[in-house]
């Protein structure tokens, strides 16, 4: 415990701060607290093509011509990319004329979904404040940026003044104890979490996820659980960086990292201890993300497509996994599989490893790097009362653009092999 | 008796945006008023066709709009001639988009209100009327940063007004 006056000839306790409170502070010039109201700096302001085209029409609404600093601003274009129809056509015009006008970055339809593009691109590192007008801008709490969602016209704004107000989160203390078995991925981890604690189970809190398996975890693994944090209702879900983090930035960008740690008093609103170990694969059920059952409930559920991909499980060692459980096997001729590549580095990084002509060969369809068919609005939109098993976030109803078909979530593993053998399957076998 | 006046529409706990307004339709188009027949529509197709005569309460139970970012949910609501969404919680970025999108949320005990109850939400004085039970359901007031940003007629008005934050 730290003394500090507040005042002449008091004295009060101040404990230690969160991740969340020392960004907010940093950023906000104050000493900022769970509670407090701050306006604070954004070092970075993102938005794709299903929630841009407001952001500039509340931007024109403002009467304001220029972004704060066009090196901090990006738009991507990933959710319907390319586009399928004539009015997404128009959207995306609108955010080409945007970036021209006023030199923020615009990344098209081959670049990928913007939660691989922006930090593949070195635009955020340890340390910042970031927001982007996608819910799921939560995954770079796993390079340690305090990184959240917003909608269109809090984009705008912050794309105005490169600020934006903030009430400083409470937040949850997630450890993961032990270690994980094979076959057991950091999907699993989190969909295990939010069986746990529901959809609602950290709404206006921000996790931090610590202990020996985050450590363990890839950069990659750890974006995946990072990316579900807004799925139990977190405004941001933080790691600590350490040498796999600040290794995964050399040679990406010019900024230099600002690491942040929480101080070992901070406060924390609720603490919660998982045994890993004692974790096997985990799948949400049709119509909640929280509807979570381990995965001998659900074996043996027949399935009509399979998605690999989403800026959940598109990453590099998620197509690794599935091209060496598919080297020598082929998905069941009943199953549509669908791999969407995260980004175009991710795509020419497999290409390189030999995982595309694997995934290929043994009956993959492979699609543009974007959001796929996870939203609804292309790429694999399944039929009346089909079951699709996908390594997707979100599993509501008519999520894939059909409200009569039924969403299975749950790990690369578990995607792979349920799609070889045509029913949800138990992928620990194929880890023996 | 002063107040928003309307019909309830009750819907239950975690109302995500794909209900509000589905994917399929948000990407497609930046007409508010064409998409607004889609609001809610698989959850109750007749959503906007109830709604928008004579306008209407959404009331919900928990966590009403958790999921996407989307600002089209709330303006969905909106231009369905949603006067207001009364639940007994919000998803955190769902609640800072209706207000800078000017609908009005109410966080109350919506068990106390039942599907085609009338209601006058007086959001100054902080108390949903219930008239068809003869009753009174106070609220907390918004935070004031939150309340100043209404005030001045949502966010876009509010950097108008200023030239940037002035909160």
């Amino acid at each position: 415990m730290l003394q500090q006056t507040d005042r002449p000839g008091r004295l009060i306790a101040i404990s230690g701060k969160t991740i969340a409170e020392k960004i907010f502070s940093a950023h906000s010039g104050t000493d900022a607290r769970a509670g407090d109201i701050v306006v604070a700096d954004v070092d970075f302001v993102m938005g794709q093509d299903g929630t841009s085209p407001l952001a500039i029409r509340a931007l024109d609404n403002m009467g304001v011509a220029e972004v704060f600093d066009p090196q901090k601003v990006a738009l991507v274009i990933d959710h319907s990319s390319p586009s399928p129809i004539e009015g997404v056509s128009a959207l995306h015009t609108i955010m080409r004329d945007f970036g021209k006008r006023t030199g923020a970055k615009v990344y098209d339809i081959a670049e990928g979904v913007c939660h691989q593009v922006v930090p593949e691109h070195g635009h955020v590192v340890p340390g910042d404040l970031m927001v982007g007008c996608d819910s799921h801008t939560c995954t770079y709490g796993a390079l340690n940026v305090f990184s959240t969602g917003v909608g269109s016209t809090d984009g705008a704004a912050a794309m105005a003044s490169g600020k934006l107000w903030f009430k400083v989160p409470d937040t949850m203390k997630v450890t993961y104890e032990g270690s994980l078995q094979p076959g057991v991925f950091s999907k699993d981890l989190i969909l295990y979490l939010a069986g746990q604690i529901g959809v609602d189970g950290a709404t206006y809190e921000a996790i931090e996820f610590h202990g020996p398996v985050i450590d363990e975890l890839s950069v990659d693994a750890r974006m995946t659980i990072s990316n579900m944090a807004i799925e139990v209702g977190a405004k941001a879900g933080l790691m600590k960086a350490d040498d796999k983090t600040l290794a995964w930035f050399e040679g990406r960008g010019t900024r230099t990292p600002a690491p942040v740690d929480p101080d070992a008093d901070a406060v924390y609103a609720s603490e919660r201890v998982i045994d890993a170990s004692a974790v096997g694969p985990q799948v949400a059920k049709p119509h909640a993300v929280d509807n979570v059952s381990p995965i001998e409930e659900v074996e043996g559920t027949p399935i009509a497509q399979g998605v690999l991909g989403t800026c959940t499980n598109g990453r590099l060692e998620d197509l690794g996994i599935a091209a060496r459980m598919l080297e020598g096997r082929r998905v069941h001729p009943d199953v549509r599989f669908i791999v969407a590549p995260a980004s175009k580095q991710t795509y020419l990084d497999a290409m390189a490893a030999g995982y595309i002509q694997t995934l290929v060969e043994a009956g993959a369809a492979v699609v543009t790097p974007g959001c796929g068919p996870c939203v609804g609005t292309h790429n694999g939109v399944p039929s009346d009362g089909e079951n699709v098993i996908s390594t997707a976030n979100r599993n509501f109803k008519g999520r894939m653009g059909n409200s009569n078909a039924f969403i299975y979530l749950g790990s690369p593993a578990t995607v792979v092999a349920s799609v070889i053998e045509g029913r949800i399957t138990d992928p620990r076998k194929y880890f023996g | 008796m002063t107040g928003l006046k309307a019909k309830a529409f009750k819907y239950g706990d975690d109302i995500n945006t794909d209900y509000i307004i589905s994917g399929k339709y948000k990407f497609k188009s930046a007409d508010m008023e064409a998409m607004a027949v889609h609001a809610m529509e698989d959850l109750d197709p007749d959503y906007h066709d109830k709604v928008k005569p004579n306008g209407g309460f959404l009331v919900a139970g928990k966590n009403f709009g958790m999921g996407s970012s989307r600002e089209q949910a709330p303006l969905v609501l909106i231009h369905s001639n949603t006067k207001a969404v009364l639940a007994k919680s919000f998803a955190r970025i769902f609640y800072r988009n209706a207000i800078n999108t000017g609908l009005p949320v109410v966080e109350c005990d919506t068990d106390l209100i039942d599907d085609g109850d009338e209601l006058v939400v007086d959001l100054e004085a902080g108390v949903v009327r219930n008239v068809t039970q003869g009753s009174e359901i106070p609220f907390p007031p918004l935070p004031p940063v939150m309340a100043q940003l209404l005030a001045d007629g949502g966010l876009v008005e509010h950097f108008k007004k200023h030239g940037g934050f002035n909160l």
